[in-house]
């Protein structure tokens, strides 16, 4: 889609350069309400996500957070009875509006999600999955993207002699990676990472959690974790879910430290959930 | 409209390099725009129309096998209440044909119910010892025995009836061989595999704790089966049942070679007999298309019909059941 | 100990019928391989049957069958498939759905013999074609959809959710989700069904009985033209297939050496849905080791 689009517009007209406009925030989310069937799962938050920050989402289970995490690129379309009211507004537009073209919103929004999912296919042909479908065919170009997001994922060096084989004989926190490679090949803008390394061994899981810090250079990064060391040591900003409401956002350092709410405070100290 | 920066990667004259560029969000990302949309239309649309010929299929075998078996009732004259209460069945008496199938209809569901007496017992019986008695490698046998049942063609089934089974009674049991007893002996066979491998999924899907409570309060193998386990999985039973007879109702060659096929009501189990399968296979070669007696034949099959909606009924009444 | 009795009765009673139920089975194969072993040579393979002579083969019957098993397939695999996709994938719990369950239903209970009629109705009378190859592939398909459905529909839905929703996550519409990861990972189940279901279709014969007929033209088996009337290649020439073949002699032939050609034809058409098993299983399992091989 990308190539394409690109071409077309060169053949049009000109293209116009203008500085980059410093966003502040990628996401504004205004009174999100989120059903399923007659269930509420999702209070009316309201909360704007930073760019190029990693957000993490803490709470425990069924707090609504990776309803939340699902709803941004639309993933909660798949359950039948799931619905959302409110608003999230990416550039402009509200992500749940019905005219939105949820397959190339989730091309912009990516997701990791809890288990690696690699596809049955080898590494090489699991990057280039979604990008063939995208219109990019040229070996060359394959090749390129390949090489530039496995080294994104701090995977190439691990993978490089071996990108035919299969990616189910990658261990866990490789497949993991690979699954970011993937979502990074696609050039998104916003990541969304339903708990990526809850199912991973612990040195797999420091790896994956300096890749997230890294990442967001490029990427404006939203993590559900159930891990409070992991919500503290990689996030900039955080946010408290409990029973569907946000109870309390704001910086890491801030909710870890000083938290302004009692049950944020009793969470965080792990007395309960 | 607000114009935002997205990056994009693009192969240019030979070099990789990211550009930044305005398309506005809305022509990304609203459904106007112009993206990979049509193939999914495409894909929808062709999985629709696979839907709706099964659809069509199954409506028009209703409608063209409904009017064309009410013909004989209301183009033929015949009575549908000497079709389905007469004995006679005289369809070439030139002076007075007579068209009773209430023979064939007699046969059809005697031959049903004395193979389903058979088979059930074996079949449920079988699934017990699958689920029950030896779970592993008792499974491991009869499964595939099972499935290799399955298998073998109806008129193998009839070939060997036809070849063995009937010389057999003939000379051991009495009569010509030919008979309802050989008919019903083929059926429970082919049937069965049928009963036996629905009726073991519906042992296998008892909970756990049926069993475990049961032997938990002493009761040996038997009383946990009998009062616990069957009671509990009776409805799923009962559909393996149900639908082994409806498989038995609508087979048509392999009884064809083994009943006899003659056209009075037969008097014992040792008698000759037919069934509606059975006149129509042998019958609807030989008739003229359109004539009083053909139509009579898919007058019958039109019963063959109707009765495999009952049959469909009668699971749908023991599957909700199931539930409760 | 009463109960202890009774207990030890019941087991026993259920390894009889286990028992029974595996000598059936290995009584019909054995009577079947047996009788039919010494009438299969290649010489009863590759002539053609008589009507009234002894010593006829089943050169025709053999290559009908096939014939009409492969154009069965044709016609059924790419409507069943896509019914099962829908129905796997497309289909809305509600009314509709309902429906068209009902429908599969209906035409997986319908006995094959109410299929033939539908047939010799449609695919015979109304559109004028007579007995033809190509009205028994159609009624084999009406015999065969729901099975493929049902196949395809069962094995798309055990494909794991993950890799469905990774595919969708990446930006990638539902169809080619479908065509590219949910596909290929269901092929192998499919695949094996598909050829169960071939079995079936093999060995199936009231169904043809009033479309396909029970003669066979004389064939030429160098005429390559299917428009031709001598061709075996022409789908609209009547054909009778080797299960047919078993019934017409038995019944209505007059072939001195029934016993023989149905012996013979019985073996091969029994070997034949035995290889089709095999094959099911063997391809499953390569299928399977391949996708799963270097874990």
């Amino acid at each position: 889609m990308v190539t394409t689009l690109l071409e077309k517009e060169i053949g049009e007209q000109t293209i116009q350069s203008t500085v980059p406009l410093q966003m502040e925030h990628i996401l504004n989310v205004h009174d999100l309400e989120i059903f399923y069937g007659e269930k509420r799962a999702v209070n009316g938050i309201s909360m704007d996500i930073e760019k190029n920050a990693v957000t993490a989402l803490i709470g425990p289970s069924g707090c609504g957070k990776s309803t939340f995490l699902r709803s941004i690129n639309r993933m909660n379309d798949l359950i039948p009875g799931a619905r959302a009211q409110g608003e999230i507004m990416y550039e402009d537009l509200n992500i749940l509006s019905e005219q939105i073209n949820v397959v190339a919103l989730r091309k912009e929004i990516g997701m990791v999600f809890q288990k690696p999912n690699p596809f049955p296919k080898s590494i090489y042909g699991n990057i280039t999955h979604a990008l063939k479908f995208s219109g990019i065919k040229k070996k060359s170009q394959l090749d390129e993207i390949v090489e530039e997001s496995l080294q994104k994922a701090a995977l190439w060096d691990e993978v490089k002699d071996r990108l035919h084989k299969s990616a189910l004989s990658l261990s866990g926190g490789q497949q993991q990676r690979l699954c970011i490679a993937r979502t990074i090949a696609m050039k998104p803008t916003v990541m969304l990472l339903d708990e990526p390394s809850s199912a991973l061994d612990p040195i797999s899981n420091a790896k994956v959690e300096d890749l997230i810090v890294e990442l967001k250079k490029d990427y404006s990064i939203i993590i559900v974790t159930h891990n409070m060391q992991q919500a503290s040591r990689i996030s900039d900003k955080t946010a408290f879910f409990l029973s569907g409401d946000l109870v309390e956002y704001d910086a890491t350092e801030k909710i870890f430290t000083n938290p302004s709410v009692k049950k944020t405070e009793e969470y965080i100290s792990g007395r309960f959930g | 409209m607000q114009i935002c920066i997205y990056p994009i990667m693009t192969y240019f004259r030979g070099v990789w390099c990211i550009m930044e560029k305005i398309i506005p969000a809305k022509e990304r990302l609203t459904k106007s725009s112009k993206n990979r949309m049509d193939g999914e239309l495409r894909g929808k649309i062709l999985v629709i129309l696979c839907a709706v010929i099964m659809i069509s299929a199954t409506i028009s075998i209703t409608i063209f096998l409904g009017t064309k078996g009410l013909q004989s009732f209301i183009k033929n004259g015949v009575s549908l209440i000497e079709f389905l209460t007469s004995t006679h069945w005289n369809p070439t008496n030139q002076a007075s044909p007579e068209y009773g199938a209430l023979p064939f209809i007699f046969g059809s569901f005697a031959v049903t119910f004395l193979a389903a007496l058979i088979a059930a017992p074996l079949g449920i019986g079988a699934a017990i010892f699958m689920t029950e008695i030896a779970p592993s490698w008792g499974r491991k046998i009869l499964q595939p025995v099972v499935e290799l049942l399955v298998g073998i063609p109806s008129v193998v089934y009839g070939f060997i009836g036809l070849t063995v089974l009937v010389p057999f009674v003939r000379a051991h049991v009495g009569g010509l061989g030919f008979s309802l007893l050989s008919g019903m002996i083929v059926l429970s066979v082919m049937i069965l595999p049928t009963i036996t491998s629905i009726a073991t999924d519906a042992m296998g899907t008892l909970p756990k704790n049926l069993r475990e409570g049961s032997y938990a309060l002493g009761a040996t193998r038997w009383q946990t089966i009998r009062k616990v386990l069957i009671p509990a999985a009776l409805p799923g039973l009962l559909t393996a049942v149900v639908l082994g007879m409806a498989r038995a109702f609508g087979e048509a060659l392999a009884v064809q070679m083994v009943i006899g096929n003659v056209r009075n009501l037969p008097s014992s189990i040792l008698d000759a007999s037919a069934t509606l399968t059975t006149i129509i296979t042998l019958n609807m070669g030989h008739t003229t298309y359109g004539s009083v007696e053909n139509n009579t034949l898919w007058s019958m099959g039109l019963i063959l019909l109707v009765m495999s909606f009952a049959f469909i009924l009668l699971i749908r009444y023991l599957s909700s059941r199931r539930k409760l | 100990m009463k109960s202890k009795t009774a207990d030890r009765i019941a087991t026993g009673v259920f390894v009889a019928i286990a028992i029974i139920i595996v000598s059936i089975l290995v009584g019909l194969f054995s009577y079947i391989l047996v009788n039919g072993f010494k009438y299969i040579s290649w010489d009863f393979l590759t002539t053609p049957s008589s009507n009234i002579r002894a010593g006829g083969g089943i050169r025709d019957q053999l290559f009908n069958s096939f014939y009409i098993l492969l154009l069965t397939m044709i016609i059924a695999v790419p409507l069943g498939v896509g019914g099962g996709i829908y129905m796997a994938e497309y289909a809305k719990p509600g009314k509709l759905t309902d429906t068209i369950r009902s429908c599969i239903e209906v035409l997986a209970s319908l006995p094959s013999i109410v299929i033939g009629m539908f047939g010799l109705l449609v695919f015979v009378n109304v559109t004028g074609w007579g007995y033809t190859i190509l009205g028994g592939a159609l009624a084999l398909t009406v015999f065969n959809l729901p099975v493929i459905v049902r196949v395809s529909e069962d094995s798309i839905r055990t494909v794991p959710r993950d890799l469905k929703e990774a595919s969708l996550a990446l930006g990638i519409t539902h169809w080619h989700t479908i065509k590219t990861v949910l596909l290929p990972s269901a092929f192998p189940s499919i695949l094996t069904g598909i050829i169960l279901a071939a079995g079936r279709v093999f060995g199936e014969a009231a169904a043809l009985l009033f479309t396909a007929g029970l003669s066979t033209p004389r064939l030429d088996y160098a005429n390559w033209n299917p428009f031709s009337e001598q061709s075996p290649l022409n789908i609209f020439r009547p054909a009778e297939t080797l299960a047919v073949h078993i019934w017409s002699v038995n019944t209505q032939g007059l072939i001195p050496d029934v016993e023989a050609v149905s012996n013979g034809s019985a073996a091969v058409l029994v070997i034949s849905v035995l290889l089709f098993n095999l094959l099911a299983r063997w391809i499953g399992s390569i299928i399977t080791k391949k996708i799963t091989a270097t874990k």
